[in-house]
């Protein structure tokens, strides 16, 4: 190949010459950056793959400034962000892996497999750190039930998830659901998976020993996924090219998925890798020039080696497909007859695709593809070229027009109805019709499942570690009309919140996960929103002690040139010590005083209850003192530990429930429904108190209020009295009368009246 | 006496680590059996756990039953051996023609993870032997596919021989008769759709599926297989 350096001219010449850039998604200017680097004119498929590993989803080439300014360090932090997970140290020589993903696009244009495929794709990034997937949960977003299509896109969206993750035999957990016409044309399907591993068997994705072998593991390659990551995953929706884009879409098979899993941790427990990576995004091109990357080191790749699904596949569909259900390990050539047997009886095929290889005489790594084993050169570039020298944007920030208007805005407070019974009844949404359709106890590690309390717990044990009384609680949270109106302190109050879910369930929150999904990033309006949202997500996450140790970002989140709403999804976990029994969970019993610990307030800004009801979405959120809820999470986490682990359980909490979304009247709406037991309130004065949706707060049922309410002054958290759980209807005087049993039957027949379906029973 | 259990585990199978713990806990001493294997080794019973053996492709069972190992759990079976399917095993022990009925898709056509009030129907199987008829234990159910099916000459035969070992209360999934368990005339072979290990934990929200278990143990011990008529 010629080396000569081509002069700007001859650039910018060849860029009008032959935009072959153009329908690959690249820019002018990045086309001229390749250019520079290879310093020549790239051929087809290394021009291909530069598209694919510098387009936004592979390279955070719009976000990466700003993802800087979140905390990710702390002792117990093993591995933070930039690997395919975090990994943070349970204790006793467990680790636990942990990441969420997108996949938002893919779900939109065909919803079974979208979803499907992005339950597959974050199992593989757990397993490739040597951990056994445990759990999985899925955050969703979706246009209202009254429009069919959205109906169609939750039941598809939802069939996938449970199709996938109940057969690959990993229990999806949690979750969560919120409705809003802003995901009408582009729905969001977050997916998170946590995974165990001994901390002896954590591996990274490298490629290292000059003259080691790698192995392709799975699937054959096909023409499923092309461009995927660029066509379809960095662009927005229109109505004419939606249907063009289902090609890109890939095809799970969660079975082949299950033999893979059991493949690679049976070769991570034998020692027969020294590195292994998935295959996910941007397909080969990712996987090869990723792990020779970080390796230091090059790779050499026989593209006619690569087993395919179909004949008549080009060398450029081959290397960016992203067929599902692969991964790559880099093995010792004397152990590849081991690598192959085990491969064998799980019948996953295994074919050697690449060798790993010195740099050169300046140090750089290349990425060679060549077309047989002494064929023609069809690719050799810097594999960090590819990999971590994609061009950063620092893109323009501009505060929307309406956002300080819109906080000084007063409308939501003189909002009235005339039934707050009727508004409470139409505002509750039982998930369960989500959830049941999943396997959420595989592993037999759920102790308290999806819609018993405010988190997830589950034992932290699963094949290969043993149940040691501790366990692990989740919780996913997103609250995106918050962050519309006040990004970054609609953000913190989301990580707020995920905290106190998992305290109320007795753990200590250890680290958190999220998935930024936002608008169009050249939109300057958008890009304020993240970088706010990152902000607020920083200055939660230092107070709360809560370290970042993986991330996804989800852009171009538009349709008909509409942004969805700011939608920072977090997922937090925590650790609880040894449990003696099953903790409080989201009920109470009849005689208990209701308690409500933590801050007070009266403000609408932000509520369910104004943009369901009224359509109203402006106002001040309600602030929050981070010291204080640091506070509040400390002594929920102490209560309920107390609860489940002392020796003698002090019965001090019957029940809790934090309060979020909805505010105090839907919290006690739940409590009351689980219990079947309704209350009388007296301490809740009027529709702002009912509806307001502090998260610093928690209403707790005991049977000695005083000694409660002593407990939360000593830690220094503020608690009153507003009533106690009794009868047979939910009061709340001057504001709410309604039956339990009412509350009980709109509760649960929301999402399956609305898909005309009967409750079965 | 400690009984000896092998677990069939097919790929795709998911649940035999959650059947070994809940049967080690009651005492048991377990050993997965790939289902490459020819041989059951020396056991006192049989369990084929839940999941979705060969991915359930074709039909839920249908491959599995054709598995190496399914030659020796068949004459194991027709020895008299304690043999336990689990929601996938009771597919594949239908397939295999060990029980008779087929599953269907659930009458909802959707898949359903929620816990199931179940009445015994029959003390007369290795499940529940321990159990009086009439007794309700509260089991979670995990299938897309459990909707039992017989004809109505097959239904009058399993009444009439005591075959059906649990009912549903509420029928979840269209189950004709409310079936949600039946065995073979000899009561040794027994298929459920429940899951009865997921029942059994220490902190699980409900613990009936121990009796179940525990039953089955003790019937292995004490009805071993004939060793004349295994390979017969």
């Amino acid at each position: 190949m010629d080396h000569d350096a081509l002069s700007p001219t001859e650039i910018s010449r060849e860029i009008t010459r032959d935009p072959r850039h153009i329908p690959l998604g690249l820019l002018d200017e990045e086309y001229g950056s390749i250019m520079e680097v290879l310093g020549r004119i790239p051929t087809d498929l290394e021009l291909a793959m530069y598209s694919v590993m510098w387009s936004e989803h592979c390279s955070y080439k719009s976000s990466r400034v700003h993802l800087g300014r979140l905390p990710t360090t702390a002792p117990h932090v093993l591995v933070g962000p930039g690997e395919n997970a975090g990994v943070i140290d349970a204790g006793e020589g467990i680790a636990v892996a942990l990441r969420i993903e997108s996949h938002n696009h893919p779900s939109f244009i065909e919803p079974y497999q979208g979803a499907a495929t992005g339950v597959g794709g974050i199992l593989r990034d757990i397993f490739t750190m040597g951990a056994r997937p445990i759990a999985l949960m899925d955050p969703l977003f979706l246009g209202p039930l009254d429009d069919a299509h959205c109906r169609y896109l939750l039941d598809g969206i939802v069939r996938g998830v449970g199709g996938y993750g109940n057969s690959v035999g990993v229990p999806t957990v949690g979750g969560q659901i919120t409705f809003d016409p802003c995901y009408r044309g582009n729905p969001l399907v977050n997916v998170f998976c946590l995974g165990l591993l001994p901390v002896e068997r954590l591996v990274l994705g490298q490629a290292s020993g000059i003259g080691n072998l790698c192995v392709l593991l799975g699937s054959r390659t096909g023409r499923d996924g092309i461009g995927g990551v660029s066509v379809l995953a960095s662009a927005g929706f229109n109505e004419e090219s939606d249907g063009a884009k289902r090609p890109s879409v890939q095809v799970g098979d969660p079975y082949e998925e299950k033999r893979l899993i059991e493949a690679c941790l049976e070769l991570l427990d034998a020692s027969l890798v020294v590195g292994i990576q998935d295959l996910g995004g941007a397909g080969l091109a990712c996987a090869t020039s990723e792990t020779a990357a970080r390796g230091g080191l090059g790779m050499e790749v026989n593209v006619l080696a690569i087993p395919r699904r179909e004949p008549g596949m080009t060398p450029v569909e081959v290397m960016t497909s992203e067929s599902q259900e692969r991964m790559l390990a880099i093995i010792e050539p004397s152990s590849l007859d081991e690598v192959l047997r085990v491969c064998a009886r799980w019948e996953v095929e295994a074919t050697v695709i690449a060798r790993v290889t010195e740099v050169d005489e300046s140090g750089v790594g290349h990425l060679v593809i060549t077309e047989g084993e002494d064929g023609p050169v069809l690719c050799d570039v810097p594999a960090k070229s590819l990999a971590d020298e994609a061009p950063l944007y620092r893109r323009p920030l501009a505060e929307p027009a309406n956002y300080r208007s819109g906080l000084i805005d007063t409308t939501v407070e003189t909002l009235r109805s005339t039934s707050y019974s009727e508004d409470l009844v139409a505002m509750l949404l039982d998930p369960s019709w989500i959830y049941s359709q999943y396997d959420h106890e595989l592993f037999v590690n759920t102790i308290l499942g999806p819609g018993e309390a405010d988190a997830t717990l589950l034992r932290l044990a699963g094949p290969g570690v043993a149940a040691n009384g501790r366990s692990l609680a989740l919780s996913s949270d997103a609250n995106p009309a918050w962050c519309a109106i006040d990004p970054r302190l609609g953000t913190a109050l989301t990580v707020a919140e995920s905290a106190l879910n998992v305290a109320s369930v007795g753990a200590t929150p250890k680290a958190l996960v999220n998935c930024l999904n936002f608008g169009n990033p050249t939109h300057p309006e958008v890009m304020w929103q993240l970088s706010e949202s990152i902000d607020g997500m920083a200055e939660a996450c230092r107070a709360l002690d809560l370290p970042v140790v993986g991330g996804n970002v989800s852009l171009y989140n538009e349709s008909q040139g509409r942004d969805i709403d700011p939608t920072p999804t977090v997922a937090v976990v925590g650790l609880t010590g040894t449990l003696r029994r099953r903790p409080p969970a989201r009920a109470w019993q009849e005689g208990d005083a209701l308690v409500v610990l933590g801050t007070w307030s009266r403000t609408l800004a932000g509520s369910r209850w104004a943009r369901e009801i009224h359509g109203v979405r402006s106002g001040a959120l309600p602030s929050i003192d981070l010291e204080l809820h640091a506070r509040l999470c400390a002594l929920v986490a102490t209560l309920v530990a107390e609860e489940c682990s002392d020796a003698v359980a002090p019965e001090l909490v019957h029940g809790l429930h934090s309060i979020a979304d909805g505010g105090i009247g839907i919290a006690l709406a739940e409590m009351a429904i689980a219990a079947n037991i309704g209350c009388v309130v007296d301490g809740v004065n009027d529709h702002h108190e009912l509806f307001s949706e502090s998260v610093s707060r928690i209403v707790v049922a005991t049977p000695r209020a005083e000694e409660l309410l002593a407990r939360a002054t000593a830690a220094g958290v503020p608690g009153i009295v507003i009533g106690e759980a009794t009868g047979g209807r939910l009061l709340v005087e001057g504001v709410i009368d309604v039956d339990v049993d009412r509350l009980h039957e709109a509760f649960t027949g929301r999402i399956s009246s609305a898909l005309g379906e009967t409750v079965a029973h | 006496m400690t009984a000896r259990i092998a677990i069939i585990s097919f790929p795709g199978s998911n649940c035999e680590y959650d059947v070994a713990e809940a049967l080690g806990a009651l005492g048991a001493e377990c050993t997965i059996v790939f289902h490459d294997a020819t041989e059951l080794g020396g056991v006192d019973g049989v369990v084929i756990p839940g999941g979705f053996a060969h991915g359930d492709y074709l039909r839920c069972g249908a491959i599995a039953r054709f598995s190496p190992i399914m030659s020796a759990v068949t004459d194991f079976a027709n020895a008299g051996g304690a043999v336990l399917g689990i929601c996938n095993g009771f597919q594949v022990l239908t397939e295999a023609g060990l029980l008779p009925g087929a599953l269907q898709r659930n009458a909802g056509l959707r898949f359903l993870c929620e816990p199931a009030v179940l009445e015994v129907a029959s003390s007369n199987s290795n499940l529940t032997a321990k159990c009086a008829r009439g007794d309700r234990v509260v089991l979670p159910i995990n299938h897309g596919e459990g909707n039992y099916y017989c004809d109505a000459a097959t239904l009058a035969e399993l009444e009439e021989n005591d075959q059906v070992v649990l009912r549903y209360l509420h029928n979840p999934n269209g189950s004709v008769s409310n079936i949600a368990g039946v065995s073979n005339r000899r009561g040794n072979v027994v298929g459920l759709m429940p899951h009865p290990e997921r029942a059994a934990a220490a902190l699980a929200t409900s613990t009936d599926g121990r009796v179940l278990l525990d039953s089955f143990l003790s019937w292995a011990l004490t009805n071993a297989a004939s060793p004349t008529m295994i390979g017969a």
